[in-house]
């Protein structure tokens, strides 16, 4: 049984090796869990999770292997919570409740489930098919029937036994989940790079040591530059158009490399950098920097990100003249191209969700343009992103 | 087994109760992580009081090395001695300065061992104490012996999540992450803290943090180390519990609220929600 739980860990990818699973089971021995499952969920998380991101997909797998509890439903079929909030209560008599029909076995159960989800659109309250609160549909919350499938409920309306893992209070460490400015700021610490530059200011002890004794006991001092974040970064934004409904995605992870970068430059761009860039994205019009300049200026030692979603019109891309804005005289790709062998380190951050990201041509051509090097704009993509920029 | 149970001054849910028996138990290092003022720090001191152990706190700082909890070689002195034509200087265990973990490893009876904010020092630096903490000892290089611990050190690490840490050495440990307490929590702590204190005053003062704790976009959200200050300055102002209540118009921003909200741009954020607030039931 233990077994199983820890191979179904794995599975879920919280990364749990064979020596957490011996450490559980040594504490199990020293009775550290003794006779309460609580106590046993408690012991095993703190053996068995060792990042707060994974709670969650632990709680789930407990919840799965120790209850026969439902499993979540894929990805993207999330119930939207709004619809499940506790609005109304409905009581019904006893011989209601004999009425109600069981639907027919778990499978059964589920199978509708899945179905209904995809039927239905709206949120509903009350009746006896559609999910929602407080109606007679095996499906929902604060409701009854009694083969019922409680989703997202969070009292305990029926006395039905629910769980700490069933709470799943965890929920938003997930790191997919979207991302405040302070994590965006640990995820950019990964690009920190300590180098010793500039006028040496700084006694370094054991060089002097290292040289008095060589001096055979005559004091010699050696000095050394101080040590600091040296790592500089070019970070290019696009603006406008479809980039709008991501704004505040976009302004949280500048807010936080403008924090955490000494070196940092911006500019901006609209779908795709051409011949020029803004400083100021207000002053488009008025003020702009040749990109060819920025070329020129920042040497190959800064990191090069690119924000945007990337989602244009694949003319923009290959043909001379393609931009929605002005007549461009190199098609797109040449100009990313070249800022793409100025800057051998580089990355692309779509705030896009990564499984849309096939539904659009023009993401798929930058991506290949980018080789590869193209990240979610989520806690896990921008640390993706940090790894492959720090290499 | 003595256990750990919370102690007069400190609430322990049953998580971290199970979390600190089984490190104690498996005498292996229980890394803490949670939301800055939590109450991650005053645990090891909590943990020792309840076991009647001593603490042996190391806070770490970004210039930390490793091998500062060992210990340090102090060649200055032993160069300086050595020009003054001192005696001592002949014995380098003279020049041998102990650090924490030293200090932990030798001491009569097991204490507990802080180490602070392990997040704030170089990331190598976990990993350089990867074997120390496993095995519980070290070699002093100087002086050629082995400092063996005599009995195993209770240790307690806390993180403030700055820096990843290595997964071998997360492997060792044993995890716990203080979530932020829930009201029930919440008011047992503040009995804990100031018993006798009027019930409405609390239950007010609770309803105007939790509201304060929900207004998006705060830089810095309070914690319960900012209630506790919050709670002591109310009632050595003696602000009744009436004042809190108070949701007419002008009097939208808390009292005290300094020791709530520590950042003037949070400040600015609230006056102005308050302010909007107003409006709506005004119009």
């Amino acid at each position: 049984m233990f077994v199983d739980f820890f191979l179904e860990l794995r599975e879920a990818r919280v990364p749990v090796s064979l020596r957490e699973y011996l450490t559980l089971m040594a504490a199990m021995r020293a009775g550290v869990a003794a006779y309460s499952v609580d106590d046993f969920y408690y012991l095993a998380r703190a053996t068995l999770v060792k990042d707060e991101r994974n709670l969650d997909k632990f709680d789930r797998v407990f919840g799965h292997c120790f209850k026969g509890l439902e499993t979540p439903l894929e990805e993207g079929h999330g119930i939207p919570e709004e619809w499940l909030r506790k609005l109304a209560e409905k009581h019904l008599s006893e011989e209601e409740k004999r009425q109600i029909a069981a639907l027919g076995g778990w499978e059964k159960l589920m199978e509708t489930l899945r179905r209904r989800l995809a039927e239905q659109k709206r949120r509903h309250q009350g009746g006896s098919k559609w999910i929602g609160t407080a109606g007679t549909s095996p499906f929902g919350a604060w409701g009854y029937n009694p083969e019922g499938v409680r989703i997202g409920q969070e009292g305990n309306r029926n006395n039905r036994a629910v769980k700490v893992w069933d709470k799943r209070e965890f929920r938003n460490l997930d790191d997919q989940v979207e991302i405040g400015t302070r994590n965006i700021k640990i995820a950019l610490r990964r690009l920190r790079q300590f180098a010793r530059e500039g006028a040496a200011s700084q006694l370094d002890l054991d060089g002097t040591i290292h040289a008095t004794a060589k001096n055979a006991g005559w004091l010699e001092l050696k000095l050394v530059p101080e040590r600091h974040n040296a790592v500089k970064v070019l970070l290019l934004l696009d603006i406008g158009g479809s980039m709008e409904g991501h704004v505040r995605a976009c302004a949280e992870l500048f807010s936080a490399a403008r924090a955490e970068f000494k070196h940092l430059e911006t500019f901006y761009f609209h779908n795709c950098p051409y011949e020029a860039l803004w400083r100021d994205a207000e002053r488009r019009h008025v003020e702009r920097t040749a990109t060819m300049e920025v070329l020129h200026t920042y040497d190959a030692g800064y990191k090069l990100i690119l924000v945007g979603d990337a989602s244009m019109s694949p003319y923009e891309l290959v043909q001379p003249g393609g931009s929605v804005e002005h007549w461009n005289a190199e098609p797109g790709q040449v100009w990313l191209a070249r800022l793409l062998a100025t800057y051998p380190k580089s990355a692309w951050l779509n705030p896009v969700p990564e499984h849309y990201w096939g539904a659009t041509a023009s993401i798929g051509m930058v991506r290949r343009l980018m080789e590869g090097r193209m990240f979610p704009l989520t806690l896990d993509g921008l640390d993706r992103a940090m790894r492959q920029l720090a290499r | 087994m003595s256990g750990f149970t919370g102690t007069s001054t400190y609430v322990a849910t049953d998580d971290l109760r199970v979390a600190v028996n089984a490190a104690i138990a498996l005498e292996r290092p229980l890394l803490v992580k949670g939301e800055p003022g939590t109450g991650k720090t005053i645990l090891a001191q909590e943990i020792a009081k309840a076991l009647g152990k001593r603490l042996i706190a190391w806070h770490i700082k970004s210039t930390t090395k490793a091998q500062h909890g060992l210990y340090e070689y102090d060649a200055v002195a032993r160069l300086r001695d050595s020009q003054l034509g001192e005696a001592k200087v002949h014995d380098i265990a003279n020049y041998i300065l102990r650090g924490k973990l030293w200090e932990a490893f030798v001491a009569e009876e097991a204490p507990v061992l802080l180490i602070d904010e392990i997040d704030k020092a170089d990331i190598e630096f976990p990993n350089d104490l990867l074997l120390e903490l496993d095995r519980m000892e070290f070699h002093v290089y100087e002086t050629r012996q082995t400092i063996v611990a005599r009995q195993r050190p209770i240790v307690v690490i806390t993180s403030n999540n700055e820096k990843e840490l290595p997964d071998a050495f997360l492997r060792r440990c044993f995890f716990h992450y203080i979530r932020f307490p829930d009201r029930e929590t919440m008011e047992a702590i503040v009995a804990v803290h100031y018993p006798g204190l009027q019930h409405d005053l609390v239950r007010e003062a609770l309803n105007v943090f939790y509201e304060l704790r929900e207004v998006p976009g705060l830089k810095k959200k309070p914690s319960t180390s900012e209630l506790l200050d919050w709670l002591k300055l109310l009632m050595v102002e003696q602000i009744p519990a009436e004042a809190l209540r108070a949701k007419d118009a002008g009097k939208l921003i808390p009292p005290l609220h300094g020791a709530l909200l520590k950042s003037e741009q949070d400040i600015h954020l609230f006056e102005r929600l308050a302010f909007l607030h107003r409006r709506e039931r005004g119009g």
